[in-house]
């Protein structure tokens, strides 16, 4: 049974991840990942009439090719937790329509992938299940019109703005392995310092994932040496300088193992400004490499924290500020001990 | 030495220290581009006027409906955006980027039928162009007949 830490945080026993499935875009796929994705779809529309259609299959693809890469049948899993970012998680909610598994729809804008993952781990933890798939898609051209503009209108973009990835990936989680330990939990506090740029929420959600980590870290009592690698959602390039100088004022140093999902996930020299963004970006970073680095033992212990901005087109009109959010989870690989 | 970031004082160090769009190198491809388009525009003006004979309005016409036309040639064919990426307001803000920002939102709500998709969100972008243009041209022609 898990234990709690500290006010936020649950060390958790008993709970494995043993597969991921993964499924990127064409320009995702060009990226240092690209040999580890299950699929780089040549056609971001992946056979369907709608780009919405297309998010919904690129989200049933990795939670179909996770459930196969852990040995398992569909009816083995006991709950699909799952989002993405359209209104009313409909990518998600459509997949699950096709899947017959127990679902709960969750939204934590970029920080579902997280906290997706938190919560599959909880529940494995406590013994109400013993296995979960916890899946998160993203869909270039689907967030595009929600979010801003029409795709072929004439306009360029800021220095800090990113480009919300075109990608799906689902992890499983079950009660015993093999696999990688999920080890513990931090769940975010929503931070908002003020940020009103929607063009710029690496700056808006960065609060919120350096005190995420500084809450983990004080919580578990360890030093940010302790993790290999501390491996954030979607702060982009600004944002992950601001967390890393954030945190420095508050006594943790994580210059030297942090990486960012965002800033990995596309070639250096793509023309993504700031990076990547969307639930989709960790999901595959995490999914596609890092768990199978943390499997093989190239890396020991990594803690991710899925980073969220929680506006809407509505509230950014409005002029309100971004609240941001960012969830940990605690991976280790090896036995127990 | 930087300041300790706070809530207070962190949207202030933000906005001065993220980096900015170069405003030069932004203007002078705004102008550019936007003098190229307007060049091909005063180009076809004097088509009409010393090849085709036409009067002054009509040939201010014609290059009004080609422009229209090629803006949303390029924007069907996919090319406006890469232009518009490239030009900023040197792309938007001719005759051209009026049709792009008509053209593209019809395109993209296609899927959402042609009442409620096409129909409805055709002018999401160009309508406070149009409503405000037909309200100053009023207060214009109200002026011009007072004075």
């Amino acid at each position: 049974m898990s234990r709690r830490t500290g006010k936020r945080t649950f060390a958790l026993t008993g709970v494995y991840a043993v597969a991921a499935g993964t499924v990127v875009g064409d320009m995702e796929g060009k990226g240092p990942f690209g040999p580890y994705y299950d699929r780089v779809l040549k056609d971001d529309l992946f056979g369907e009439k709608t780009w919405e259609k297309a998010e919904s299959k690129m989200f049933q693809f990795a939670v179909d090719k996770a459930i196969e890469k852990a040995g398992l049948k569909t009816g083995d899993v006991d709950c699909l937790i799952g989002g993405d970012l359209l209104n009313q998680i409909i990518s998600s909610s459509f997949a699950a329509r096709e899947l017959h598994i127990p679902y709960l729809g969750i939204y934590g804008a970029c920080s579902t992938f997280s906290e997706a993952t938190l919560l599959g781990g909880l529940l494995i933890d406590s013994r109400s299940m013993d296995c979960a798939v916890c899946a998160t898609s993203t869909h270039f051209s689907t967030a595009e019109r929600q979010y801003r503009m029409p795709l072929e209108l004439g306009t360029g973009r800021t220095p800090t703005a990113q480009r919300t990835t075109t990608a799906a990936g689902a992890c499983v989680l079950r009660s015993r392995g093999p696999g990688v330990r999920v080890t513990g939990c931090t769940l975010g506090e929503i931070v908002d310092w003020h940020i009103k740029d929607a063009n710029n929420m690496g700056a808006a959600m960065a609060p919120a994932a350096a005190d995420t980590i500084a809450a983990h870290l004080l919580e578990t009592e360890r030093a940010p040496g302790y993790y290999d690698c501390i491996l954030t959602g979607d702060l982009g390039h600004h944002g992950s300088e601001v967390a890393i100088k954030l945190l420095r004022q508050r006594g943790f140093d994580i210059s030297k193992n942090h990486a960012d999902c965002g800033i990995e996930i596309y070639p250096a020299d793509a023309d993504v400004q700031s990076g990547g963004s969307g639930c989709g970006c960790s999901a595959v970073v995490f999914g596609a490499f890092y768990l199978k680095e943390l499997m093989n033992g190239r890396i020991n212990r990594l803690l991710l924290v899925s980073t969220g901005a929680l506006l809407s087109p509505t509230s950014t009109l409005q002029g309100e500020t971004i609240p941001g959010i960012a969830h940990a989870v605690a991976f280790e690989s090896g036995e127990e001990g | 030495m930087d300041p300790t970031l706070r809530p207070e004082n962190y949207d202030a160090y933000i906005q001065k220290n993220m980096p900015k769009s170069n405003l030069i190198w932004d203007l002078a491809r705004a102008f550019f581009v936007g003098g190229l388009i307007c060049t091909l525009g005063q180009g076809l003006n004097a088509l009409g006027m010393e090849v085709f004979k036409l009067s002054e309005d009509q040939a201010g016409m014609l290059s009004i409906v080609v422009l229209i036309f090629l803006g949303a040639l390029l924007t069907g064919l996919g090319v406006y955006d890469v232009l518009g990426k490239f030009a900023g307001a040197g792309s938007i803000v001719p005759i051209t980027g009026f049709a792009n920002s008509i053209v593209a939102p019809a395109m993209e709500f296609k899927r959402e039928g042609y009442v409620l998709g096409v129909g409805a969100k055709m002018f999401a972008i160009a309508g406070p162009v149009l409503v405000y243009g037909t309200i100053l041209s009023v207060a214009a022609g109200i002026a011009a007949l007072l004075f």
